[in-house]
C-alpha cells in the first residue's frame, strides 16, 4: 500500500506532498526532511530502494526534482519504481515538458492527476487520468 | 470530485448515510463515475468492512464491468477480501485466470499500454490475488498454470515494469501449490535478476531468493557467488537484503559465520530500526545453532552491548533464562556460566568502557548468581566491583537494583564484609526509595547470617519452591487489624454492589488506612495468586521491585487438578512468601524504623494477605451475610415481581399454562440472581482458595443463599428444588430446569390433545373456551410460533354419540390471511373425544385489535347437521416476535428506516429504571432487547412476516422516551400505543 507521495528538489524543498495514511501534520516536516537526506545521500549506482523505519522508500531522480514513494512491504518495489514513470509520463504530457516550475504554479492540477491515479494504484492509463482534468479546464476557459 | 473526496477522507460514522447514494453510481453510465463509486467502497472496505458485507454482490458486478478501469478497481477490494478469506473466493479463481488471460493476450485497448506492456499494474495485482488463492491449494493452482506459464513467458521484454511483472510472477509461482516446471522457469527468472548488472533488479533478485530459499534452499547454492559479491557490496542497502537472505539459510554450520558477518553490519549501522532488527535476529540464531559456549557468551555479549537499550527486552530475559536453567548437561551448563562470570568479570575490569543498561543488568544478575563458580577470585572481589558499577553515576537507579541485588546474593559468601557495609551505609540514605528499600532489606539479613544463607541458597535460582498462596500466615496480621477496628476487605465488585443497592451496610470511612489498601486491590488482578503480578501492579510496592524484575527470569506456574499451584523461584519466593516470617518481620522493621511511607506499604501489602485470608476464613462468613443482603434486596424485587405475575396468572384462568411464560422469565430474574452469586463464588474461588476447605466453605455459602431464596420461591417447589442443585453444580444449564418445567406445565395445560407437545417448545396460551353447546364444546389456544400464529382450537365432544364429518371453517377476515393445516376436515369423531384444528395466521396490515370468527358444522348421527359460531379476539401483540439482532444491525436499519414516531410515557413509580421498564417491555410485547447503553436502551421486534420496527427508549426522571422506527408506516403507532398500555398500566 502506498503511505505518501513526495515530490521534493534537490535542495530538500518540498514541492508536493500527499499522505495516504494518517500522519501527524506536525511529523510532516520531520518525516519530509528525513526522506529527502536519505534520498540525497543515495548516489547513481546504488539501488532505488531504501528501508526507512518499517517501510520502503522508492525514489526516482528527474533533473532537479526528487519523486519518492512510501510503501508498506505489500508493494512490489519495481512496480512502484515504473509508477512513479508513469505519474511523470502523465505530467509532461499535460503540461507538455514539465518541470518544477509547473509543478509549483499548477498545484491543484497535480493533485487531481496524483487523485486519479493514486490510491492504491488506480489509473495507469494516460488519457483516462487526463480526461476529467481536461473537463475541468475547459469549463474553466468557458467561464 | 466528491467521489474522490469520499474514497480519501471519510468517518466511519458517515458511511450509512452516503452508502445508497453510491451503491447508485455503481450504476451510472460514465466508467470514471463507476470506477470512483468503486474505490469508495473499497475504502468503506478498509474502515469498516462489515457495513459493506450486503454489497459483496455488487462488486462482483464490476468485477464483471465492461470497462476495465472499473474492473481494475474492483480488484483491490478483491485483493483485500481474498487476503482476509482465501477460501471464500476459489470460485472467482477462473474469472481472475480468464481477466489476466485477456490482459497478458494483450486483448485491451491500446492505450492501456505502458511502454508497450499490457496493463502491467492490473497484471501485478492479479497475479497476487491468484498467489493468494492457490496457497496451498492444489485444485486452483491447477487453474493458474498456464495462465502464469503464458505471462512469463511474455514479460521477457527488458523493460523494468516486465520485471515488475516478472518478479510477481515468480512471487505467485513459489506461494500457489508447486508445479515443477514452473519453479523451474522461475527459478531462471531469479537468476537473471541476481546476475543483472542493473542494481535495482539485483535488489529484486536477492528479495525474491529470499522468498524462494524458504522453499527450496539448493537455488542458494547455484548463486553462491553472487551472493557472497552482494554481502561485499558497496551499498548497505543490498547487504542488508543479502543478510535477510542469509538469515533464512542459517544452519548449525554456517552460523558462526553469518552471525559474524551479521555484526559487522550492525557495527556500521547507526539507525535504530535496523539494529533493533538485526539484533533480534543474531540473538535468535545463537540461540538457536550456537556451537560453542564461548561463541554463544562472545556473541550475546557483542548484541548486548551494540543492542544496548534499544533491543527487545524479550532478548537479554530469554538469555538469562537460558543460563538459569540450562541444557541437559549439567557440567555443560556450569561451563557455561563459568564461561560468563569470567568474560562479564573481564569486561567490567576493563576502564572507562560504557556499557548499555541492559548487558550491565545481565552482568549482575549473572554474577550475583553464579560467582560460586570461579576459584581464583573472592566473592568480596566481585563485591567490590559491583560496588564501583553502583557508585558510578551514568547507571541508571533500575541497573542499582539489580547490582544490589547481586551484592545481597553474593553477601553470604563472602566473609569480609566491609564494602557491604560501606554500600548499606550509603544507600540506607539514598533518595531513592526502592534502593533504600533494598539497602535495609541488605542490612537486616546481613545482621543475621544464618538466615541469610538460608534464604540465599547457592545455585538455587531454577528450583521451584512452593509458595504459600493463601498467605495463612499473614493471619495474624490481618487479625490484628481486624481487632484494631479496620474494616474486613471487600473484594471491589462486592463493594460496589453495595454502592449500587445504597445500603449501608457498613461504613467504612473512618478508617482512611485500610480503605486505600482496599482501593489497591481494584487494581489487582483477580486471579491475585501470581504474588509477582500482584506487586507489579502495586505502585506504592517499589520494595519488592528487586522481585519484580527478577520473576522475569525463572518463575514457572505451574497448572493442577485442583486450581494452579504457584511456584516460585527460590529467589522471588525468598523476597515475598517463601518464609514468611523473616519477610514479615522485616518488612515490620522497615516501616518501624523508617517512614509512613512504608507503613502503608506494609498495609498495602498486607491487602493481599489480608484479602486471601479474609477470602479464605472469617470474611468469609462476613462476606455470606453481605451476600445475602445482597441478595434479600435482589430477592425482593424477584418476589414482588412474581406476586405480581401470580396475580396476572390468577386474573388470566389460573392454570399454570397460561403464565408458564412468566414463571419462565420470572425464573430467569432468579436465575440472575443464581449467576451473580455464581460469580461471585467463581471470583472468590479464583482469588486463591482452590483448597478443599474453602470449597466447602463456598458450598456452605451456597446453602445459605438457596436457603434464603428457598422462601421466596415455595409456590414452585420444583423451582427451589433445582436452585441448590443449579448452585452445587456450578453449571450453566439454569435456563434448562425452567423449560422442564414449561414442558410439564404444558403437558397438564394441553388438555391430552397430542399435537401440544411436538410445540411445546413455542409459547402458548391458556385454552379458551369459545363457545359450547351441549353436545359439543370448542376452546382454542394461541401458539406464537416463530414464523406465524397457529390458532388452534380443539372440539370436545361431550356427548356420547358420534359426530359425523366434523368441520371447521373461518371467515375470510380483511386483516388476516388464514391458512389452513392438514386434517381440518374429520370425518368422524367419536364420542367423548377431543379433536383439535390448526390454522395459522398470518397478518396483511397492522391493526390493533382483530376478530376472527367461523363455525364449526357437524352431523350428528341421526344426520342433522348443527352448526356453532365462534370468535376469538386477536391483538397485533399476536404478531410480534422478538429481533434478534446486533447493536451493529441495529444502527444500519435504524437509518434505513423512514417512518418513526417519537412520545414521551410517563413511568409508573415501580419501573423507574430503564431496565425495569424494558424488562416489563420484553415480558409483555415480546421486544428483544438489544443493548442498554446508559440511560438509553436499544430494543427490536418484528411484526409477522418480517416487518421489523426498532425501538430507542431513553430515561430523564420518571419520563421514558421511546422512539419507533419501522419499515412499515403505521406499524410504529399501533406499537406505541401498546407500549404505552404496558408501562402506564403496570
Amino acid at each position: 500500500m502506498i503511505k505518501y507521495f513526495l515530490i521534493v528538489n534537490k535542495q530538500g524543498q518540498t514541492r508536493l506532498s500527499k499522505y495516504y495514511e494518517h500522519v501527524d501534520i506536525n511529523k510532516h516536516t520531520l518525516l519530509e526532511t528525513e526522506v529527502v537526506k536519505r534520498c540525497l545521500s543515495r548516489s547513481n549506482e546504488q539501488c532505488s530502494f531504501i528501508e526507512y523505519k518499517d517501510f520502503k522508500l522508492i525514489h526516482r531522480q528527474y533533473a532537479a526534482l526528487f519523486i519518492v514513494v512510501g510503501v508498506d512491504d505489500t508493494e512490489t518495489e519495481m512496480a512502484i519504481y515504473e509508477f512513479i514513470h508513469n505519474s511523470v509520463e502523465v505530467l509532461d504530457e499535460y503540461f507538455s515538458r514539465v518541470s518544477e516550475l509547473d509543478k509549483m504554479f499548477n498545484l491543484d492540477k497535480v493533485h487531481i492527476i496524483l487523485d486519479e491515479m493514486v490510491c492504491r494504484i488506480v489509473e495507469t492509463n494516460r488519457e483516462r487520468i487526463l480526461a476529467p482534468l481536461l473537463i475541468l479546464y475547459v469549463r474553466n476557459q468557458a467561464w | 470530485m466528491a467521489l474522490t473526496v469520499v474514497s480519501q477522507i471519510f468517518p466511519r460514522e458517515m458511511i450509512p448515510a452516503v452508502l445508497p447514494l453510491i451503491e447508485d453510481k455503481l450504476q451510472h453510465s460514465k466508467e470514471i463515475i463507476r470506477r470512483k463509486a468503486v474505490l469508495a467502497l473499497y475504502k468503506f472496505h478498509l474502515i469498516a468492512p462489515n457495513q459493506v458485507q450486503h454489497i459483496h454482490i455488487k462488486f462482483r458486478k464490476a468485477l464483471c464491468d465492461r470497462d476495465v478501469g472499473v474492473m481494475a478497481a474492483s480488484l483491490h477490494i478483491y485483493l483485500r477480501m481474498i487476503k482476509e478469506n482465501s477460501s471464500g473466493y476459489k470460485d472467482l479463481t477462473g474469472s481472475f485466470v480468464t481477466i489476466l488471460k485477456q490482459v497478458v493476450g494483450g486483448k485491451l485497448p491500446v492505450d492501456f499500454n505502458y511502454h508497450s506492456v499490457p496493463a502491467p499494474w492490473l497484471q501485478i495485482q492479479l497475479l497476487r490475488i491468484l498467489g493468494l488463492l492457490g496457497k496451498d491449494d492444489q485444485r486452483t493452482s491447477e487453474l493458474m498454470y498456464d495462465v502464469l506459464d503464458e505471462s512469463l513467458r511474455r514479460a521477457e521484454l527488458n523493460h523494468n515494469v516486465t520485471y515488475a511483472i516478472l518478479f510477481e510472477c515468480v512471487h505467485t509461482v513459489y506461494s500457489i501449490y508447486p508445479k515443477s516446471e514452473l519453479l523451474e522457469k522461475a527459478a531462471k527468472c531469479i537468476g537473471k535478476f541476481v546476475l543483472s548488472p542493473k542494481i535495482n533488479l539485483k535488489y529484486l533478485g536477492l528479495k525474491a531468493l529470499t522468498y524462494v530459499i524458504q522453499q527450496d534452499p539448493t537455488l542458494a547454492l547455484q548463486h553462491q557467488m553472487t551472493i557472497i559479491e552482494c554481502l561485499d557490496h558497496p551499498d548497505p542497502i543490498i547487504k542488508r537484503e543479502t543478510l535477510e537472505l542469509l538469515y533464512r539459510i542459517t544452519n548449525a554450520q554456517n552460523v558462526t559465520v553469518i552471525v559474524q558477518k551479521m555484526l559487522e553490519y550492525l557495527h556500521q549501522s547507526k539507525e535504530e530500526y535496523v539494529i533493533v532488527n538485526l539484533v533480534g535476529k543474531i540473538a535468535e540464531l545463537a540461540e538457536k545453532y550456537a556451537p560453542d559456549n564461548a561463541w554463544f557468551i562472545q556473541t550475546m555479549n557483542a548484541v548486548f552491548s551494540v543492542g544496548g537499550d534499544v533491543m527487545h527486552p524479550d532478548i537479554p530475559n530469554n538469555f538469562l533464562r537460558l543460563l538459569a536453567e540450562g541444557f541437559d548437561d549439567e557440567t555443560e551448563d556450569q561451563q557455561l556460566r563459568l564461561y560468563a562470570v569470567q568474560s562479564y568479570l573481564t569486561l567490567l575490569d576493563m576502564e572507562n568502557v560504557f556499557y548499555p543498561q541492559r548487558f550491565l543488568q545481565v552482568m549482575s544478575w549473572v554474577l550475583g548468581e553464579y560467582s560460586y563458580l570461579l576459584d581464583k577470585e573472592t566473592p568480596a572481589e566481585v563485591i567490590a566491583k559491583l560496588y564501583k558499577l553502583l557508585m558510578n553515576d551514568s547507571v541508571s537507579s533500575e541497573t542499582k537494583t539489580w547490582l544490589i541485588a547481586a551484592v545481597t546474593k553474593l553477601t553470604p559468601q563472602a566473609h569480609s564484609s566491609d564494602t557491604v557495609e560501606r554500600l548499606i551505609h550509603e544507600f540506607t540514605i539514598s533518595l531513592d526509595t526502592c534502593m533504600r528499600q533494598h539497602a535495609f532489606e541488605l542490612k537486616h539479613l546481613h545482621e543475621n547470617v544464618e538466615l541469610m544463607t538460608s534464604l540465599l541458597p547457592v545455585d538455587r535460582s531454577c528450583e521451584d519452591l512452593a509458595v504459600d498462596a493463601s498467605l495463612s500466615f499473614l493471619d495474624g496480621f490481618v487479625a490484628e487489624g481486624l481487632s484494631q477496628g479496620a474494616a474486613p476487605y471487600k473484594p471491589h465488585h462486592q463493594r460496589q454492589e453495595e454502592k449500587l443497592s445504597q445500603e449501608k451496610v457498613l461504613n467504612f470511612e473512618p478508617y482512611g488506612l485500610s480503605f486505600s489498601s482496599s482501593g489497591f486491590t481494584g487494581r489487582q488482578s483477580p486471579a491475585g495468586i501470581s504474588l509477582g503480578s500482584d506487586i507489579s501492579g502495586n505502585s506504592a510496592e517499589t520494595g519488592l521491585k528487586e522481585t519484580n524484575s527478577l520473576k522475569l527470569e525463572g518463575i514457572k506456574k505451574l497448572w493442577g487438578k485442583e486450581g494452579y499451584l504457584p511456584k516460585k523461584e527460590s529467589k522471588t519466593g525468598d523476597e515475598s512468601g517463601a518464609l514468611p516470617i523473616p519477610q514479615e518481620s522485616i518488612m515490620e522493621n522497615v516501616d518501624q524504623t523508617i517512614t509512613k511511607k512504608d507503613q502503608s506499604q506494609v498495609l498495602t501489602q498486607s491487602k493481599e494477605e489480608k484479602e486471601k485470608q479474609l477470602l479464605a476464613s472469617s470474611l468469609f462468613v462476613g462476606l455470606g451475610s453481605e451476600s445475602t443482603v445482597n441478595l434479600l434486596g435482589k430477592a425482593d424485587t424477584v418476589s414482588h415481581k412474581f406476586r405480581r405475575k401470580s396475580k396476572i396468572k390468577e386474573a388470566k384462568s389460573g392454570e399454570a399454562s397460561s403464565t408458564h411464560n412468566m414463571t419462565c422469565s420470572s425464573f430467569s430474574s432468579l436465575s440472575n440472581v443464581a449467576y451473580e452469586d455464581d460469580y461471585y463464588l467463581n471470583t472468590l474461588h479464583d482469588r486463591g482458595d482452590k483448597e478443599l476447605k474453602t470449597f466447602s466453605l463456598n458450598s456452605e455459602l451456597l446453602d445459605s443463599e438457596s436457603l434464603t431464596e428457598l422462601p421466596l420461591v415455595e409456590k414452585f417447589s420444583n423451582c427451589s428444588l433445582s436452585t441448590p442443585s443449579l448452585f452445587a453444580d456450578n453449571s450453566m444449564e439454569i435456563f434448562h430446569p425452567p423449560q422442564s418445567i414449561a414442558a410439564s406445565v404444558a403437558k397438564e395445560s394441553s388438555l391430552a390433545s397430542s399435537f401440544l407437545e411436538e410445540t411445546t417448545e413455542y409459547i402458548h396460551s391458556n385454552a379458551m373456551e369459545v363457545c359450547n353447546n351441549e353436545t359439543i364444546s370448542v376452546s382454542s389456544y394461541k401458539i406464537w410460533k416463530d414464523d406465524c400464529l397457529l390458532m388452534v382450537w380443539s372440539v370436545t365432544n361431550k356427548s356420547g354419540l358420534e359426530l359425523k364429518s366434523a368441520n371447521l371453517e373461518i371467515f375470510p377476515a380483511e386483516n388476516f390471511k388464514v391458512t389452513e393445516q392438514p386434517g381440518c376436515c374429520l370425518p368422524i369423531m367419536e364420542a367423548e373425544s377431543t379433536k383439535s384444528f390448526q390454522y395459522s395466521v398470518q397478518i396483511e396490515k397492522p391493526f390493533t385489535e382483530g376478530i376472527l370468527s367461523g363455525f364449526i358444522r357437524y352431523h350428528m348421527m341421526d344426520t342433522h347437521s348443527a352448526q356453532l359460531e365462534f370468535s376469538v379476539n386477536l391483538s397485533l401483540l399476536d404478531f410480534i416476535r422478538p429481533l434478534k439482532i446486533s447493536s451493529e444491525d441495529f444502527g444500519k436499519l435504524w437509518l434505513s428506516f423512514a417512518n418513526d414516531v417519537k412520545q414521551n410515557v410517563k413511568m409508573s413509580e415501580s419501573q423507574a429504571a430503564l431496565p425495569s421498564a424494558l424488562k416489563t417491555l420484553q415480558q409483555k410485547l415480546r421486544l428483544h432487547i438489544i443493548e442498554i447503553i446508559g440511560n438509553e436502551g436499544l430494543l427490536a421486534c418484528q411484526l409477522l412476516p418480517s416487518i421489523p420496527c426498532l425501538l430507542h427508549c431513553r430515561v430523564y426522571a420518571d419520563v421514558l422516551a421511546l422512539w419507533f422506527r419501522s419499515s412499515c408506516s403505521t406499524l410504529p403507532d399501533y406499537l406505541l400505543y401498546q407500549c404505552q398500555k404496558v408501562i402506564e398500566g403496570s
